[in-house]
């Protein structure tokens, strides 16, 4: 459905109710847990869900992106865009 | 690698409480084992609390409160926090008799990060018989509405059968409108009170044939909107599930007076010895509980599973159901096409399909002297 998957940079993401995103010990590993849903994150989509905390806009993700990876900002935009959209399709991210 | 379960095995993924088999529904599907446990030998709130700390440290993540109806429990709250603390994620899986708005807040309060709640069918009327028990169906969605409103995550559990699998639709149109998130599509399994009842509960092949086209449907329709999970239905199935996704291998259950089960229905298989929480540590039980052991792995298998370059894949189905069709709970399941006994299988759904179906057999609705001599 697109009304959920186009967010835009001004929207403030947060992870979805019953939505958690922790380290765990055991597997050394960040989890994202949802209903009946285990997802284990790393890299780039760990940098974006660490920081959907309803305040940070995705344009201020994108820049922290860019900081971080060194890249140029508009490929970065585009790949947090899709993910966020995506995430938020799958109900994991509510915008 | 700081706890798990260490020795080469993998640590569980999820473990469900079953925090007391009372409950004030008697659905003719119940997971409950045919001999309820009674009140007095449940384990008491500290007992729960240091399952789901040992729980944590093996590993588990995801902890489910069931029952019976746990909100049966009048320490629902402290366990649920208890869970919380232990850094569980936690799901309450309820009826929702019992369950105040209040007690709702309270239990959200505690931590709690997510409810299920079963709807038996779409007509009220046809749900409160389904559940024996008048005026169920309302409160339901009462309550549904009030976790959404509180801020909960919401999951429609809806369990297919002969009686309500035609108005799939219209089941997932209601938990859209419930606010849920997400909603489980299970079709009846057929072990314990089911197979009890499997008569009066088995649909034909044509209506699932139409079900599952629906769902196809109805994922298309509300994609981005409600995840829509399914349990198939194996009896019409040509692979088998990957029961628990595998025996031993992901997932724990505690009985109400905390007896260590690889699933809810492991106590149908005869022979198995399972261990208790007032005895060993669930560490101990995971490793070494010979319930756990008998059919972990692949080495306990037979043919076609033995040499099939799926048995690690769905594991050689469901154990109880091997049990329950073949008579031996070793052998493959009888979901899969390999199996001999495949085609009295279908044969067992069409007849129980072909019939007008007997009344329901209620769980807990027996003459009250059978009920205290199962007790005893």
């Amino acid at each position: 459905m697109a009304d959920a998957a186009a967010p835009g940079e001004g929207a403030r993401p947060a992870l979805a109710p019953g939505v958690r995103l922790r380290f765990d010990d055991t597997r050394q590993a960040w989890l994202l847990l949802a209903p009946e849903r285990i997802i284990e994150t790393e890299g780039p989509t760990q940098d974006i869900l660490s920081r959907c905390d309803g305040v940070r806009t995705i344009g201020e993700i994108i820049d922290a992106l860019a900081g971080i990876y060194a890249a140029d900002r508009a490929e970065i935009a585009a790949d947090v865009l899709a993910l966020v959209g995506e995430l938020a399709a799958k109900r994991l991210v509510r915008l | 690698m700081s706890g798990g379960a260490g020795a080469g095995l993998p640590a569980p993924l999820g473990l469900l409480a079953e925090l007391t088999h009372r409950c004030p529904l008697a659905c003719p599907y119940c997971s409950n084992p045919l001999a309820l446990e009674g009140r007095a030998g449940e384990l008491d709130t500290a007992e729960w609390a240091r399952v789901f700390a040992e729980a944590a440290a093996l590993g588990v993540l995801q902890l489910h409160l069931s029952g019976g109806e746990p909100a049966s429990r009048r320490d629902l709250a402290d366990i649920t926090a208890a869970a919380h603390a232990a850094g569980l994620y936690t799901n309450l899986i309820t009826s929702t008799i019992g369950v105040t708005p209040a007690r709702l807040e309270a239990l959200r309060d505690a931590g709690l990060d997510h409810v299920q709640i079963s709807i038996q069918d779409s007509l009220p009327e046809s749900a409160d018989h389904i559940a024996g028990y008048d005026g169920a169906h309302a409160h339901k969605l009462a309550t549904a509405r009030t976790a959404t409103r509180l801020g909960l995550a919401l999951t429609i559990n809806a369990v297919v059968h002969r009686a309500n699998i035609a108005r799939l639709p219209e089941l997932v149109a209601l938990a859209a409108g419930l606010g849920a998130g997400r909603v489980e599509v299970a079709h009846a399994q057929y072990y314990g009170w089911a197979l009890r009842n499997r008569a009066a509960l088995m649909p034909t092949r044509a209506q699932v044939t139409t079900a599952t086209a629906a769902l196809a449907d109805l994922r298309a329709r509300y994609e981005g909107r409600l995840v829509i999970d399914a349990v198939v239905p194996d009896y019409y199935a040509r692979r088998p599930k990957p029961c628990m996704g595998g025996w031993g291998r992901r997932s724990l259950n505690v009985t109400p007076s905390g007896r260590v089960l690889p699933c809810h229905a492991a106590e149908t298989i005869p022979g198995l010895t399972f261990w208790s929480v007032r005895e060993h540590s669930l560490a101990e039980i995971w490793a070494r509980s010979p319930a756990f052991a008998a059919f972990r792995g692949t080495d306990w298998m037979q043919e076609p599973c033995r040499s099939c370059d799926r048995r690690e894949i769905d594991f050689g189905g469901c154990r109880c159901q091997a049990l329950a069709i073949a008579g031996d709970a070793a052998a493959t399941d009888p979901a899969c096409a390999l199996s001999p006994l495949h085609a009295t299988m279908l044969d067992l759904a069409a007849a129980a399909a072909a019939g007008e179906p007997p009344p329901y057999a209620y769980r807990g609705r027996q003459p009250k002297i059978l009920e205290r001599s199962q007790q005893t």
